[in-house]
């Protein structure tokens, strides 16, 4: 029943879970007792794949897609259309997105649309894990299908109430109108009617022509949470506020492993407001999301837990990655990439083709850790009593969330509610719910809820960082300057280090990002992984191993075309080659390809939308203009995520070496686009994470600790830092083309097209990141 | 012990340390959560208020200091929330997540109150503490003007 679903939200327009409300207020349900609630449950036919629909990876995920309108929508007699947010917003905009595509094919207005965020519950509404950039992806379909099923059954019930074929009625914008005698219903009129109401078969549902949406694909709908982000009421978790909960921050290890001795928390407990001290379990490398462990001091306010976790004395037994060192780690990648590793990709003979090369250039790029450092550091409430939990937290997985507080806990998942505020960020960071266990275990052992808050210095010494890594490469060239063989080294901890220690080997979800599913048009191509060991939790963080390739393959190629005296643009979409498919089996891709967890046959490898944004792009830069002194243009373009990306960078070098970037023009091809509104705002923020990335962001460890905590010595992209003006052109495209992610891919390109453009200003190659720490001077 | 506080136009005599940083005053004590904790070293600009209509840190500000002084907060900065700048932020669509964006609006609010028709670089100078790591500085400039101009 929808009303149970959302029998816990407050009576806010924004968020089910509101600050400073009590319990009682808390429960009241949003949807009225009146209301509309579709009861029959629908179930898709068997013979339900008709031509419209194409196959996503979302079928495949756990929990996959849910077409059935009963779960996402509710009729107020008062004709307020509920629709359920069930994936996470966190600045990507599918809170907005994905329900705008519900109200347009149900011919809903929007202003008389309330938005409703769905807790944690895959059984009941499909995937809801927000990651990988799939919410629009996957669920444009079903939402679709959900909206156009209710506009169906809304015509349906008003050509029962008139006696007349339901082939006379049409729905408009929020009425059911009969054509013959222009008589109306509003959608609350025909709430009631409704509820004894089937959903209707697939093959029933007709979707609207495309040339009559009125939200999708228009970019007019502004985000749902706008107003109240710009008044203050916007609540993240940060800001949840629960009658009776304590504050608590908690003193985490040094180093990942480390274990404390002993402690003394006499001190803390002295100070005003400090209530408790409560230990929690540690954890190493492979644990998943289980807290580093450590002291939570539990106070009546954040100061006071913050002044008392000053006050601690802790002993700690650092532990085995006491001897993480990043140079040192640096030198130890380098050698291995300068030796044979496991062959992931061997496409005709590369030995043969080096053996007969007339040149051959190398080249080495590294990219250091990066910590996510999202604006709203990691933050959860919980409400642990009488074997049940409750939990409000800014998740990007709240089912898997869910599932971890139960086992944590020992309870049943059916006894754990995962509440989903806002996030302020998101970046892969919160895919890891290690903070809401600490949350939980701390609110069991003191009976109360508690939230847990991360300071910025937390966040930054006890993430889940990008990887670091090492990309090598080795070109071999004929006489006549083609490139005939192509090897390819990366070196980098892998994410599934945090679920296996001993995994040492990047797997297939990594080796896809832009390693084994090279395009380039080379005959002779080796792709190659050294094992190295993890010291650090290694985690996802937005573009994942997309990063480190973009940046090497993208430079390597604008070093190539300088050493062969030809252009970076032009030789770029030498090596993209003519338009074609990328066949894994001939390219010698050793396991299955990973394509984003897509089929290649929806989402094939397209080299001919490869090439198409890269000439978008340097036609809107004006490839090849005269530019000022100091002035270089970059270019690089990358497909993650099933999307195409390339972007065009000028950048402006002063006689300091200081950079500025006075405009960027990035092409995205993402097949059909729903909101291109918010893909221009993702492009756009793309461009500023892309920068502080190849600027600035540079997380580095010493004796297992990391050597950064804070903005002043990990600094991030600024307004004076930020590109003048990004240009987002987004490749038009009808529905059929299947719309492909948007969150992500626009960061990769970012860093080497800014790289290739600072070498074109200033004949300076940089192949470590960050750019920060070269002298940027003009030769 | 005791701190009488002037938040929003409403007294309050508050039971608190006088040196407990403002930021959680507001936020623990007084349950006024439209102003963030972003870092607690001053560097990121999400805890903005206005002490007298001057921007100000409230993470670092002691809240003795502030005793007797006007604290303006996100919440309190126009009754209706519709001050030029919040409305340009509309306008704009200058949020993605959102976080970092009431601290934004009442560093914009106070330049523009001391200085109505300020340059590009003076929206850069002013703004520049103010982290977005979504990366909405483009739409943050650009509102700023708009709230300065009405272009």
């Amino acid at each position: 029943m929808l009303s149970a679903i959302l029998a816990r939200n407050g009576h806010s327009r924004s968020l089910p879970l509101l600050a400073n409300v009590s319990r009682r207020d808390l429960l009241r349900g949003t949807v009225s007792a009146g209301a509309f609630v579709l009861a029959a449950r629908f179930l898709p036919p068997e013979a339900a794949q008709a031509a419209t629909f194409y196959r996503v990876g979302g079928e495949d995920m756990p929990n996959g897609l849910v077409y059935d309108p009963h779960v996402f929508v509710a009729i107020e007699p008062d004709g307020t259309v509920v629709i359920v947010a069930h994936r996470s917003e966190m600045g990507q905009g599918a809170r907005t997105s994905l329900p705008m595509v519900v109200a347009d094919e149900l011919e809903a207005d929007w202003s008389r649309v309330r938005i409703v965020q769905a807790p944690g519950d895959e059984p009941r509404y499909g995937n809801q894990d927000t990651d990988g950039s799939r919410s629009m992806r996957h669920h444009i379909q079903s939402m679709r299908h959900i909206g156009a099923s209710v506009r169906h059954m809304l015509e349906q019930a008003a050509a029962q109430r008139w006696q007349v074929p339901k082939s006379e009625v049409r729905a408009e914008l929020h009425k059911v109108v009969h054509r013959p005698t222009g008589r109306s219903l509003d959608y609350g009129e025909l709430a009631q009617d409704l509820k004894a109401m089937p959903a209707p078969s697939r093959e029933e549902v007709q979707w609207k022509d495309p040339k009559d949406f009125r939200y999708i694909g228009t970019g007019k709908i502004a985000i749902y949470d706008l107003r109240d982000i710009t008044v203050g009421k916007a609540i993240y978790a940060h800001d949840v506020r629960v009658p009776g909960m304590k504050f608590a921050v908690v003193a985490r290890p040094p180093v990942v492993g480390a274990r404390i001795r002993s402690y003394d928390a006499s001190r803390a407990l002295a100070v005003p407001g400090v209530e408790r001290v409560v230990e929690i379990p540690g954890s190493d490398i492979g644990a998943k999301f289980a807290p580093l462990g450590g002291l939570a001091v539990v106070a009546s306010n954040t100061w006071a837990a913050l002044k008392g976790r000053e006050a601690l004395a802790i002993d700690w037994d650092r532990g085995p990655h006491a001897v993480y060192d990043s140079a040192e780690y640096e030198k130890r990648m380098r050698e291995l990439a300068r030796k044979p590793g496991k062959v992931v990709r061997d496409q005709g003979n590369i030995e043969e083709a080096f053996a007969r090369a007339a040149k051959v250039f190398a080249a080495e790029y590294y990219v250091p850790h990066h910590a996510h450092v999202t604006m709203e550091t990691p933050a959860a409430v919980a409400d642990v009593r009488d074997g049940r939990a409750e939990i409000w937290a800014s998740v990007q997985s709240p089912w898997g969330t869910r599932q971890d507080v139960a086992k944590l806990l020992g309870v049943s998942a059916d006894d754990v509610t995962v509440h989903v505020t806002l996030l302020g960020g998101g970046f892969g960071r919160k895919s890891k719910c290690d903070y809401v266990l600490e949350a939980a275990l701390v609110s069991r052992e003191i009976g109360a809820p508690v939230q847990v808050l991360w300071t910025r210095e937390d966040d930054i010494r006890h993430g889940f960082y990008h990887t670091v890594s090492l990309e090598r490469l080795e070109a071999a060239i004929d006489s006549d300057g083609r490139v005939i063989g192509w090897r390819h080294r990366s070196v980098a901890p892998t994410i599934l280090s945090t679920f296996d220690a001993s995994a040492q080997h990047q797997f297939d979800i990594e080796l896809g990002m832009g390693l084994v599913d090279n395009p380039f048009d080379i005959p002779n191509m080796r792709m190659e992984n050294p094992p190295i060991e993890a010291h650090v939790r290694i985690g996802w963080f937005r573009s994942v191993s997309n990063i480190p390739r973009a940046f090497a393959i993208q430079s390597f190629v604008a070093e190539l075309a300088h050493e062969l005296g030809k252009d970076p643009k032009d030789f770029l979409l030498e090596l993209i080659g003519p338009p074609r498919h990328i066949d894994p089996v001939a390219a010698g891709i050793q396991d299955k390809l990973w394509n984003y967890g897509e089929s290649l046959d929806v989402y094939p490898i397209d080299t001919g939308r490869l090439a198409h944004v890269v000439r978008v792009a340097a036609e809107a830069i004006g490839w090849g203009r005269k530019l000022p002194p100091g002035h270089g243009l970059g270019i690089a373009v990358h497909r993650s995520f099933v999307t195409y990306v390339a972007t065009a960078v000028e950048v402006a070098v002063d006689e300091k070496g200081r950079i500025s970037i006075p405009v960027v023009h990035t092409a995205i091809d993402c097949g059909f686009c729903a909101n291109p509104e918010r893909v221009k705002s993702q492009i756009e923020g793309a461009a500023v994470q892309g920068l502080t990335l190849a600027l600035y962001g540079n997380l580095t460890f010493a004796n297992g600790e990391a050597q950064q905590s804070n903005y002043h010595d990990y600094p991030v992209a600024r307004l004076s830092d930020a590109p003048k003006v990004v240009h987002t052109h987004i490749v038009p495209h009808p529905f059929e083309v299947p719309a492909s992610g948007v969150g992500e891919p626009g960061v990769p390109p970012f860093a080497p097209a800014l790289a290739n453009a600072v070498f074109a200003a200033t004949g300076k190659r940089i192949r470590d990141l960050p750019l920060a720490k070269h002298d940027l001077r003009r030769i | 012990m005791g701190v009488r506080l002037i938040v929003n136009g409403h007294e309050h005599d508050l039971d608190v340390p006088p040196e407990m940083p403002l930021l959680w005053v507001l936020r623990d004590v007084l349950g006024l959560t439209g102003t963030k904790y972003g870092c607690g070293i001053a560097a990121c600009g999400a805890c903005t208020v206005h002490v007298d209509g001057r921007a100000e840190r409230s993470c670092v500000l002691e809240v003795g200091s502030v005793a007797g002084k006007r604290v303006t907060t996100i919440e309190g900065l126009d009754p209706a929330g519709e001050h030029p700048v919040q409305r340009a932020w509309r306008e704009m669509n200058v949020p993605q997540c959102g976080f970092c964006q009431t601290g934004q609006i009442m560093q914009a609010a106070a330049l523009l109150a001391e200085n109505p028709k300020p340059s590009d670089e003076d929206i850069v100078q002013a703004l520049d503490g103010n982290i977005c790591r979504c990366g909405c500085y483009e739409r943050i400039h650009a509102a700023v003007r708009l709230a300065a101009t009405g272009v």
